[in-house]
């Protein structure tokens, strides 16, 4: 049986299991950002926490996925369904590029355009709202972008704790020793990201362009 | 920002001094503007004009001595209140790039919370007065030339009816046709206008030709406070130094 057989013969699964794993990176990404963009904006406001904060992010990343995995287990409620563990986790490697996105793009707004600002007497939440986070829009979903990769990436990973998504292919067919599943799980997880990748890309650039119009 | 109806003068420095992380940028410092005038600070870079300006609108505190905004101290001021009655413009307009020039204009207005009718108007006057078309104010910044983007930025800084007005070195960045139209246009506006205007610049001409007096700073402190017609005819070292400066090369011609 080909790679195109075992897909249109199985196209149920697929479609059902690419709708997971969209929802797992998703849903991660999205709790990532929830967190990480507000944790980016503390850090340009209390540069003391940048050191600590950039650094845990960092530590997170080193961890290898399988053990972080292993690790969340035992954590209470979270661990009691695979799907939730799998997001927990997924989020917290997205933690560190929209962190340090976010505190990038703010500090590289344009310190004249701020001071600008300043002087015409906005107050911080102002500074914030209307000038800096708009300025570094692009920036911080460029964070968006590289979090969103990596856990449609990471996210085939789930699998192994039952988390499901389009690593089940990839985990049977490593069980079976059946190149074509591995492809069935492989090549959406690859189109997805590819596809998340673009998407974000186009809103990057966009955003950008308002920046680059100085 | 409403100044009291008194005579006296509009910002006051009293004996102040400046300094960061102990590096001392002013030193006793006293000057004063009344309203309607037009005080140009000229000096070399580094000579603590800008400074001079932080210190009026209350982004920088003095270390010493007092500075008086409309009678009151600028510590005493609540810093958001002081700034939104000071008109600032700064070299090449320092528009926010992500705002049209109507966005750019009413940002003051708006988080004043005029209504949006009264914004409009006051947008539409202001885009006379600086002297550009109706139709730019959907543009952006970046679609204007470097003379266009001045104006706007002085017409929004003027755009809450602030009785100060302070620029830095604001026509620094144009060509010196539209630099020489900007200033003669400043100055027939000023008349108007009759706002306390403190003006940065280290370029004489500009200076002689916008002040009705010329404070002469080097390395954080004052040399000489004169009228436009006085300065020139002084013997000060320093001021004979800008003189011949700005001068010489065309005498030799």
């Amino acid at each position: 049986m080909n790679f195109w057989h075992f897909m249109i013969s199985n196209r149920q699964q697929v479609v059902e299991l690419t709708v997971e794993h969209i929802t797992l990176a998703g849903i991660s990404t999205l709790i990532a950002a929830i967190v990480g963009i507000p944790l980016g904006i503390l850090i340009t406001r209390i540069p003391k926490l940048s050191k600590p904060i950039l650094g845990s992010a960092n530590v997170i990343q080193t961890i290898p996925s399988l053990a972080l995995f292993g690790f969340l287990i035992p954590a209470p409620w979270i661990g009691d369904r695979a799907s939730r563990l799998a997001i927990l986790a997924l989020a917290l490697y997205g933690l560190l590029p929209l962190i340090r996105n976010t505190y990038a793009g703010i500090r590289n707004v344009d310190p004249a355009l701020v001071e600008a600002g300043r002087a015409m007497g906005l107050t911080d939440r102002q500074l914030l709202f209307q000038i800096e986070l708009p300025l570094a829009s692009g920036v911080i979903v460029a964070g968006v972008r590289i979090a969103a990769v990596l856990s449609i990436g990471l996210a085939t990973i789930a699998a192994a704790i039952g988390a499901g998504g389009l690593g089940e292919f990839i985990f049977r067919g490593l069980a079976m020793v059946n190149n074509q599943v591995i492809l069935a799980g492989a090549v959406p997880a690859a189109l997805l990201a590819l596809a998340a990748d673009f998407l974000l890309g186009v809103l990057e650039r966009r955003l950008n362009l308002l920046r680059l119009k100085s | 920002m409403t100044l009291p109806p008194s005579a006296g003068p509009v910002i006051e420095l009293e004996h102040v001094s400046f300094s960061l992380n102990g590096r001392p940028l002013l030193d006793d410092l006293t000057l004063s503007v009344d309203r309607g005038q037009t005080l140009v600070l000229l000096g070399r870079s580094g000579s603590g004009k800008t400074t001079t300006l932080k210190l009026i609108n209350g982004l920088r505190l003095p270390t010493r001595g007092q500075v008086r905004v409309g009678g009151r101290r600028t510590t005493e001021w609540d810093p958001i209140r002081l700034r939104r009655g000071i008109g600032y413009v700064i070299q090449d307009g320092g528009l926010f790039p992500h705002f049209t020039v109507e966005r750019n204009i009413a940002l003051v207005p708006r988080i004043e919370g005029w209504d949006r009718e009264r914004v409009q108007a006051r947008v539409r006057e202001l885009l006379a007065l600086v002297g550009l078309d109706a139709e730019l104010a959907s543009r952006y910044p970046s679609e204007l030339s470097g003379g266009q983007r001045q104006r706007v930025g002085v017409a929004r800084a003027l755009a809450a009816e602030p009785p100060i007005l302070i620029l830095d070195e604001a026509f620094g960045a144009l060509d010196p046709i539209t630099r020489s139209e900007m200033q003669k246009e400043f100055r027939a506006l000023q008349q108007r206008m009759r706002k306390a205007v403190v003006f940065v610049t280290h370029d004489l001409r500009e200076a002689l030709l916008l002040a009705d007096r010329i404070a002469l700073m080097e390395e954080g402190r004052l040399i000489v406070n004169l009228s436009a017609e006085e300065f020139t005819r002084s013997n000060h070292p320093l001021v004979r130094a800008h003189m011949e400066a700005f001068s010489g090369p065309m005498d030799s011609r």
